[in-house]
């Protein structure tokens, strides 16, 4: 009888490792097995966007499939906390760091201590500056090929049409503005027919991507010259579309609305037909950070130092209601 | 008569809003076009009086702090915090009176903080104002969970995209305001005490003056407009961004009160002005995206015209100008 129990036990727990391996995200491409009871620290920026709080859930997720026991902890925008963190996990005695930088300096010391005490760290989403050998390896999405992969898409989109283009740009100066700048530049550049008008800075936010998108409305004969938007993230483009329904145009359709993120209103307004495309900076930084970091357990492989994670492009025909539904809890 | 009307129009506020909308007309000449479009009125200068709304809502509450010597950083806090409140209650399923007279008390209890600061335990303004600045925007970011909370009722996004025969919603609220306080203010006795407490809080208390009451009053004012503004605001995108909404809007706000004449020693303000200067800070930001000028100059561009506009109102220069005034109208008289 207990023979038969404990393989009832054991079955059912192999059938829910088996589900839990399903429902986590695609990037799971292996078992990764030897992770499983490993203690791993993380620390995180915080939650200043929704975003981030995308990546915080996402990587608890991923970290609950593979039976990780995850420390987390928020650094609420402060490198000293970030410090204070990793000094803990060492401690601690972690079996593996991961943090998501909040500045890209003065990261050596406590990157020696980790190395000291033999335990990998691996870097998500930023980058930092100091000696390559100190960490295992960076997980981050390319902003310069997110740029070029909404550039090809409008290219693509417009054929051989005119068209005139108006740019909301991030925060001036910050580094995904001027890479996403570049990038979309980089992919028209060859096609004479697409021309950027005007560009300004919306900030990343939707009430100012919607007010900069009005004033472009108003310099551009109403509306009528420009044939797209290009937005630096989601949150601008959203304002901005709400911005072409009060000049009394229809967004996706009159003017076209390309921009980056993935977060869930976008596709809310694919569904609804106001958006054209969204190039997807993955909230999954964890993903490939767990696979690189099981390779190396278990046979020492070194990863590349700099894993480039997908800029998927989604348009209205990549069912943006099942995204939205699926992305909607992840704290967007 | 007419002609000391005309002359109390000629102040250096209007002149400098006046300028820098023609300024904005020659670089984009249709700046003044105006078409009806869908029931509402379109066109740059619309946008002007509409996106200028919240920070006017700001300076109209902002004008009474200063002028009884304080500061008031939180408002743009307030904004993320009252904001954030209507937004989820909606979403929650209140109806939308009762989310917006939640967000409203939010914002008075807010501003009432505040003023127990100040004026019962006596900590200085920009320190007492601080602490809700800082904390304000975590509570916001508390109430939304981190994400921007998105909503469609048609009546709370009416007062932030609606129009009233026309005119942008946003800026007949604050049209309205500005003329509920400074008839408040004007035509009662509580202008003139809240000078007194601007120029000396001691001897205000002294000649009767209730200057604990009043200043809890001020500050319930401001934070009181910087949830009528943060409601505004969060209406206008259809939803509430903790993070953002009303970011450094607390300086354009004290910009506006500046450059609208009011003295930050206390003593003398005006909230008309201070909505006039509202405008100017506005006309100036719908210039620059109309004008096609390059981002990276933006902030410079912004630096410049107000330097200029704060330089037309010192008394130096102002002293000089009535010199050369002073002589011709003598002439004239005689």
């Amino acid at each position: 009888m207990t023979a038969t129990w404990e393989d009832i036990v054991t079955i059912i727990s192999k059938l829910a490792i088996a589900a839990s391996l399903v429902t986590a995200l695609t990037s799971v491409s292996f078992a990764q097995e030897n992770l499983k009871g490993l203690t791993i620290g993380f620390s995180q920026i915080g939650s200043e966007s929704g975003w981030r709080a995308a990546e915080t859930s996402v990587t608890k997720q991923q970290a609950e499939a593979l039976g990780i026991d995850l420390k987390f902890a928020d650094a609420q925008q402060k490198q000293e906390n970030q410090i204070k963190a990793l000094r803990g996990f060492i401690a601690q005695g972690v079996d593996a760091i991961l943090v998501a930088p909040v500045v890209a300096t003065g990261w050596e010391d406590v990157l020696s201590e980790a190395k000291e005490a033999e335990i990998p760290v691996i870097l998500l989403d930023r980058g930092v500056d100091a000696p390559e050998d100190l960490y295992l390896t960076s997980v981050a999405s390319d902003q310069v090929k997110e740029g070029r992969v909404a550039g090809d898409w409008l290219v693509g989109a417009v054929g051989d049409a005119d068209c005139k283009i108006v740019e909301l740009q991030g925060t001036v100066g910050s580094t995904p503005a001027i890479n996403r700048k570049k990038g979309f530049e980089e992919a028209i550049a060859g096609h004479a027919n697409l021309t950027i008008a005007r560009s300004q800075t919306g900030d990343f936010t939707r009430a100012k991507g919607k007010e900069v998108m009005e004033g472009f409305i108003k310099a551009e004969n109403g509306g009528a010259d420009i044939c797209a938007v290009y937005a630096h993230n989601d949150d601008m483009a959203v304002g901005a579309i709400q911005a072409i329904k009060d000049a009394g145009l229809k967004p996706g359709t009159d003017i076209k609305v390309v921009s980056i993120d993935g977060v869930p209103d976008i596709f809310q307004a694919m569904v609804a037909g106001e958006a054209n495309a969204s190039v997807e900076l993955t909230p999954n930084m964890a993903g490939p950070a767990f696979a690189a970091l099981s390779a190396y357990l278990a046979d020492g492989t070194a990863p590349a130092k700099f894993i480039i994670t997908e800029s998927k492009l989604y348009t209205p025909k990549d069912n943006p209601q099942g995204e939205y539904d699926t992305r909607k809890g992840l704290g967007y | 008569m007419k002609r000391l009307h005309l002359e109390r129009l000629a102040n250096p506020q209007l002149l400098a809003l006046v300028a820098v909308l023609l300024i904005n007309w020659l670089l984009f000449p249709n700046f003044f076009r105006i078409a009806w479009q869908d029931g509402r009125l379109f066109g740059s200068m619309i946008d002007v009086i509409n996106r200028g709304a919240p920070v006017a809502i700001l300076a109209i509450g902002m004008t009474g702090v200063i002028a009884t010597k304080g500061v008031d950083l939180s408002v743009g806090a307030i904004m993320a915090v009252c904001g954030a409140v209507a937004a989820t209650m909606v979403v929650a399923g209140y109806p939308t009176p009762i989310a917006v007279i939640a967000a409203l008390a939010v914002g008075l209890a807010c501003g009432l903080w505040n003023g127990f600061l100040v004026a019962v335990l006596d900590i200085q303004p920009i320190i007492a104002t601080l602490v809700l600045m800082v904390a304000g925007r975590g509570i916001a970011q508390l109430i939304t969970e981190g994400s921007i909370v998105t909503f469609n009722d048609p009546a709370l996004v009416y007062l932030g995209t609606g129009s009233f025969f026309g005119f942008p919603m946003a800026a007949v609220i604050a049209l309205v305001l500005m003329i509920v306080v400074t008839l408040l203010v004007r035509r009662t006795a509580i202008g003139l005490f809240i000078q007194a407490i601007g120029v000396n809080r001691a001897a205000a208390s002294l000649a009767g003056i209730h200057s604990r009451m009043l200043l809890m009053l001020v500050y319930a004012l401001s934070g009181f407009c910087a949830a009528i503004a943060g409601i505004v605001v969060a209406a206008d995108i259809r939803g509430a961004d903790a993070n953002n909404s009303g970011l450094w809007l607390e300086l354009d706000a004290i910009l506006a009160v500046v450059i609208g004449g009011t003295s930050l020693l206390g003593g003398k303000f005006s909230i008309p002005l201070a909505v006039v200067g509202a405008l100017i800070i506005q006309a100036m930001n719908t210039g620059i995206l109309v004008s096609g000028f390059r981002p990276e100059f933006n902030l410079i561009v912004k630096a410049g015209m107000i330097i200029l506009i704060l330089m037309l109102q010192s008394p130096l220069l102002g002293n000089a100008i009535g010199f050369f005034k002073r002589d011709p109208k003598q002439a004239n008289s005689r």
